[in-house]
């Protein structure tokens, strides 16, 4: 286990002529053909600016999404990192508004609350044997309650931290690099799914997540703590959930206590989308992002091409289903 | 010592209990929801009301404005307390009547407040008219574009009273009144952060839309975020107020907004129920007012008076 240059015997494990790999391409290749597709039929769709516009349209649920596939591939759910996001959002507002804190207090309160929060809902799994998904239907209730009462079912606004832009729609690159005007939030989220995806391939951390999703009977009974190594995968969802809640607030240089419900389908969807296993085991970050990404060229395009908003759901829909439809069928032929 | 625990439970228990008793005048007011600002401004009119006329109220609401059949629950357990007067702001304006026609058929007096019922159990509706209250939004928005080109729409809702009325309202009034204006979008965004992303969207599609009209709070939120990201040169006008919105108006991101009278509309409801129990004749529709509001009138005591944060 000190090798980490060794792949691990888990089944599942990223490696090339794997299903896990032909998903991922194909759902990049659906990337691809969506984005080409949209170029051809949309005008104005293939911009510069929309290109930006795109990629921040899909920040919060890339990371709500990576967040996500951490609990999926262990084998669980988590219904509540919609609510758990703006929990965490109502925290940092409460931390650098009321509190007066300097802004790295804020951010670390949001993620820490975050984590604190999800490991409750892994120790409510683990140690009081709940489904996880009525615990985390439990935990989206009353995160949801929380930062309503925390709030005073008002938003916090961030105004006395001027430097809090710098979370979300600032651009420190086009700084460093002129004419790259990638906002700050949509960096966080390439930076989160980069070290999600290190952890998750490179660490012991990943192999244990891996081995409960892959058989939690066969994990216990080589002497892993599954317990414990559950409450860690619920408190990094929960945990990332807050990094979420700091870009969603940023962005909109409030905390709104009342948002957040529904986006937990949204982030399960891009996991979905980009190939994670519902059954556990199976799963990678970069489908995720992928999955995401899916997800905001679509309902994009399908605006820029002036589609009906009811239609657009109903496009999004379908596409869930093909996917998970093309990822059971690439499995039956491995 | 036993004898006392029992005696202050069995009081704690009465005074718990006290609205179900005909003792005292208690009126549950159930609002479309309770965690958006606008909400809590008319829960606080409420109960100002509720105090000036000596009654208790309750104040609650479902979760989000779809859960028409959570807020039925709600109100079949609110008419079950046996109440002497009942405020309601239906989410669905026919769905609910069978259960307003228990409470009717039980004596118990209904003011309807927000959107209306369509049928004649309510004593009267305290409410904005939504239709005139966009149409002004409307002419606020023409008048800054100097009456002619492209324009679009950003609604909170496609299904709700509130969601129609303005978008219809708004229009209305374009395509009466002002020729040379071509709507070239609607949308929908039930979020600050979906209308954001929406905006920049049409805002993409439509280069040479010259202004923007967004039907509440969190939709104008949406829409001051995208014309800051993108630097559009747009009008934006919005709807209610908020913390959020006050400042873009301030800062000329958005050039104005309507704002209806919610504290207005709580006084009213509680007001009207007080009256009815003392058999005072109502009108039918109490409608509560609406305003334009800028930078020039933001300060204006009438003004502020019925702006929240």
């Amino acid at each position: 286990m000190t090798d980490t240059a060794v792949q691990p015997a888990a089944s599942g494990k990223p490696g090339f002529f794997t299903t896990q790999t032909l998903q991922k391409a194909v759902a990049f290749v659906v990337l691809i053909a969506l984005i080409a597709f949209f170029s051809a039929f949309a005008s104005n769709f293939a911009t510069g600016a929309n290109m930006v516009g795109i990629m921040q349209a899909t920040a919060v649920n890339g990371v709500l999404g990576v967040a996500v596939t951490f609990v999926i591939i262990s084998g669980g759910i988590d219904l509540s990192v919609g609510t758990m996001m703006t929990l965490t959002a109502v925290m940092a507002g409460i931390v650098l508004t009321n509190l007066g804190m300097p802004l790295p207090i804020g951010i670390l309160g949001a993620i820490a609350s975050g984590a604190f929060m999800g490991a409750i809902s892994g120790a409510v799994i683990a140690k009081l044997k709940i489904p996880p998904f009525i615990a985390t239907l439990g935990m989206m209730q009353i995160a949801r309650g929380l930062a309503l009462v925390f709030s005073g079912a008002k938003p916090i606004y961030f105004n006395s931290t001027p430097n809090y832009g710098l979370l979300s729609p600032e651009s420190t690159i086009s700084k460093l690099i002129p004419g790259v005007e990638i906002p700050n939030g949509v960096m966080i989220m390439f930076i989160v799914a980069i070290i999600a995806s290190i952890v998750l391939t490179r660490t012991i951390v990943g192999r244990m997540i891996f081995a409960l999703g892959s058989n939690e009977e066969a994990a216990r009974l080589s002497g892993i703590n599954v317990d414990r190594w559950k409450i860690l995968t619920y408190a990094i969802c929960g945990g990332i959930c807050g990094i979420a809640g700091l870009i969603v607030s940023s962005r909109l240089n409030s905390a709104q206590p009342a948002l957040g419900l529904g986006y937990e389908l949204d982030a399960i969807a891009a996991a979905v989308i980009g190939g994670t296993s519902l059954a556990g085991g199976r799963g990678t970050v970069i489908g995720t992002i992928i999955g995401a990404f899916i997800m905001s060229v679509l309902t994009n395009g399908l605006r820029v091409m002036g589609v009906l908003e009811e239609w657009k759901i109903v496009v999004t829909g379908v596409i869930i289903i093909v996917a998970v439809f093309i990822d059971i069928v690439l499995r039956r032929k491995a | 010592m036993k004898k006392t625990i029992l005696t202050s439970a069995l009081a704690l228990g009465l005074a718990i209990g006290a609205p179900a008793f005909a003792q005292e005048t208690y009126f549950p007011i159930i609002a479309k929801g309770f965690s958006h600002q606008f909400w809590q401004a008319v829960k606080a009119g409420a109960e100002e009301a509720a105090a000036r006329n000596g009654v208790t109220i309750t104040f609650e609401g479902p979760n989000t404005e779809a859960e028409i059949d959570k807020q039925t629950d709600i109100l079949n357990a609110a008419i079950a307390k046996n109440p002497q007067g009942l405020g309601f702001a239906a989410l669905d304006s026919q769905a609910q009547v069978p259960a307003l026609q228990k409470a009717a058929d039980a004596g118990i007096p209904i003011v309807a407040f927000d959107s209306g019922v369509e049928s004649d159990l309510p004593l009267t509706t305290c409410t904005t008219d939504n239709m005139a209250a966009a149409a002004a939004a409307a002419d606020g928005l023409a008048k800054a574009i100097g009456e002619e080109g492209k324009i679009a729409a950003v609604i909170h809702d496609q299904t709700s009273a509130t969601g129609i009325g303005r978008r219809d309202g708004f229009l209305n009034r374009i395509k009466e009144a002002y020729p040379n204006i071509e709507v070239v979008d609607v949308q929908y965004a039930n979020d600050a952060l979906k209308a954001a992303d929406n905006v920049k969207a049409m805002l993409q599609a439509n280069p040479d839309i010259k202004g923007i009209f967004a039907s509440n709070e969190g939709a104008a939120i949406g829409l001051a975020v995208a014309i800051k990201e993108t630097g559009a040169k747009i009008v934006g006008v919005g709807f209610d107020s908020g913390k959020s919105q006050k400042d873009a108006i301030n800062d000329g991101t958005l050039i104005g907004s309507i704002t209806q009278n919610p504290v207005g509309i709580g006084q009213c409801v509680v007001d009207s129920l007080a009256k009815a129990i003392k058999g005072e004749e109502l009108p039918k529709v109490i409608d509560t007012g609406f305003y334009w509001y800028d930078k020039t009138n933001m300060a204006d005591e009438k003004i502020a008076a019925v702006l929240y944060d």
